[in-house]
């Protein structure tokens, strides 16, 4: 009896010995993981690219401007629906919804705007393609904002006609209702379109001028909200320092095992890659289509409809050269990979922003994690995921690893509340 | 003797408890590593893999070179090549047609972007626009050159890291 202790006790042992061992060696990385990790790392940001579309993007009295219309529920049909009704500062400028709630429910769920201005295109089908020309769409959706552009340009009129003028110069005399109706723009409502119609072109481009600096002054606010460095990027800046004692502080063992296969075998960073944790390009992951809502084939409408969109980087409204806008002019708009692809969102506070997916398909990270795993057949298109087997403790490796990006907004604290 | 018998069942049993323990604490390492190794979708680009920048085109009509603007190659960044062409034996090609793809052979998969030669900017150089790559890893661009009535094609292998 005595023996089979010894025994048992020496076999334990060993395990346990091999156990550590390998544990150890997964603390190490190698070379090219370095690079690689350091590509993730918040320091590789490049400096706040230029939006060449918009003049005001760097201008901070726009960006002021456009901070007290973010918050403004009066740009709405109903004076209760303002951008930050969807995009809270609290909720990482998300909503917590599988669905954005405005005057009416939307097909999509509502993405962040942290670090919107690194990304070439808007929403989940890029069906925009810079921030200003993204904020001006919900402002028309008749189940967002529900407004139209008549209604803001006597909103601006009425309410900020001082500020508009000491940032984009006069503002026209939009006090005469038979020119310019209270509700007008070329929207699907049918009165809105046709008192639009009857408006002379003049005047229609003189309200749509207004309507495009709203959006250029919101996008100069946007422009300012950027995440905050997290457990993951002190990591990696005491790996770069070869700071072991700082490592361990900054991460636990099964946060730097599930980073380990976020960048390798779990393939995560094929999509989800550089300082913003996405690619900005658009992926079908075969996410199962959502409950009561008619198919989305993503990309490859959103693709179209940016060629097409009134405000794209090639429109008259665009204060671009046309060399400026090589994203819109090399597009890719046909093909099957465009069919059933969305934009991978940042994975930057990704903890603080379920439900998941495009139209909140997916309620928690766990689930999620689980929908990689099985990489099931895509509703539309064909999903570019394989099946790649993990144990459960390699899924909660992973989960604990995405919830260290979790580090909220770089802004000042006046930046996140209501002017 | 039947003591024995006993002993030699416990044995049996904690040894079984002993392996099952010892596999348990191991799966985590071995993983699926081993149990589905055709799952494991090897993503490492060939080893013997030529990532030079001047080649000879398929049929040996042109020797091509290029060079990016952006140098590390950028990740997620819109940018421009500019391509050099010269025949075999060194003349300079100018007037060509030349249309541009590529993607990455491991995951099935195209550019981004629908890039263009834009320029022809003279003595064999040829401005690429709309040049980008949306992963790390291992990319083809194949470069479709007609020049002179003759036809041919050349692929070049890169890394980004």
């Amino acid at each position: 009896m005595k023996r089979m202790i010894l025994i048992g006790g020496g076999i334990i042992l060993t395990a346990a010995a091999i156990f550590l061992w390998a544990q150890s060696r997964q603390t190490s990385w190698s070379e090219a993981e370095v690079v690689t990790l350091k590509s993730l790392w918040i320091g590789s940001l490049p400096a706040l690219p230029p939006d060449p579309s918009n003049l005001y993007a760097d201008n901070s009295r726009a960006a002021e401007f456009g901070q007290k219309l973010f918050f403004d529920t009066r740009l709405s049909s109903n004076g209760e629906v303002a951008c930050a009704t969807c995009h809270k500062p609290e909720l990482m400028f998300s909503d917590g919804l599988p669905l954005a709630q405005g005057v009416g429910t939307t097909s999509r769920k509502t993405m962040t705007i942290i670090g919107t201005a690194y990304s070439p295109w808007m929403f989940w089908d890029g069906r925009k393609d810079s921030q200003w020309a993204q904020a001006l769409g919900p402002l028309e959706s008749a189940v967002e904002h529900g407004g139209t552009r008549a209604q803001y340009a006597h909103l601006i009129d009425e309410v900020y006609r001082a500020e508009y003028e000491s940032i984009f110069g006069s503002l026209p005399d939009f006090s005469d209702r038979a020119r310019f109706p209270e509700v007008a723009a070329p929207v699907d409502d049918e009165s809105a379109r046709a008192a639009w119609d009857a408006m002379t072109q003049a005047d229609r481009d003189a309200v749509t001028q207004v309507y495009v600096n709203m959006g250029k002054a919101i996008a100069a606010y946007e422009r300012l909200i950027m995440p905050a460095p997290s457990r993951f990027d002190t990591y990696v800046e005491a790996l770069l320092k070869d700071d072991k004692t700082a490592m361990k502080a900054a991460l636990t063992s099964d946060e730097v095992a599930g980073l380990r296969l976020f960048i390798d075998r779990a393939q995560c960073i094929n999509c989800h890659n550089g300082p913003l944790f996405t690619n900005n390009d658009f992926h079908n992951t075969g996410v199962p289509a959502a409950n009561d809502l008619p198919a989305d084939d993503g990309r490859a409408t959103g693709a179209r409809n940016v060629l097409n969109d009134e405000f794209n980087c090639l429109s008259q409204w665009s204060d671009a050269g046309e060399n400026d806008c090589a994203e819109l002019r090399y597009i890719v708009s046909e093909g099957h990979q465009l069919d059933g692809a969305f934009k991978p969102p940042t994975l930057r506070n990704v903890a603080e922003t379920g439900p998941y997916m495009h139209a909140g398909q997916i309620a928690t990270l766990a689930e999620v994690i689980r929908h990689y795993r099985s990489a099931p057949i895509a509703p539309v298109g064909h999903s570019e995921l394989v099946m790649i087997p993990f144990t459960q403790i390699e899924m909660a490796q992973l989960e604990a690893f995405l919830r260290s990006l979790s580090a909220g907004v770089n802004a000042p604290p006046e930046l996140l509340q209501a002017p | 003797m039947k003591k024995q018998t006993t002993t030699i069942i416990i044995t049996t049993v904690i040894t079984t408890i002993i392996v099952i323990i010892g596999f348990i604490l191991l799966m985590p390492i071995i993983g699926p590593r081993f149990i589905h190794p055709m799952m494991m979708g090897n993503q490492s680009a060939p080893a013997d893999l030529d990532t030079s920048t001047t080649l000879l085109s398929d049929a040996g009509l042109f020797r091509v070179s290029y060079s990016s603007d952006s140098s590390p190659l950028p990740l997620n960044q819109i940018h421009s090549w500019t391509i050099h062409i010269e025949t075999a034996d060194g003349q300079p090609v100018e007037g060509a047609e030349i249309l541009v793809d590529g993607g990455m052979p491991q995951h099935g998969h195209g550019l981004p972007t629908q890039p263009e030669v834009t320029e022809d900017l003279g003595n064999g150089d040829y401005r690429v626009e709309g040049m980008k790559f949306q992963m790390l890893g291992f990319w083809e661009v194949k470069f479709n050159i007609n020049a002179d009535g003759q036809s041919d094609n050349v692929t070049f292998n890169l890394i980004l890291e």
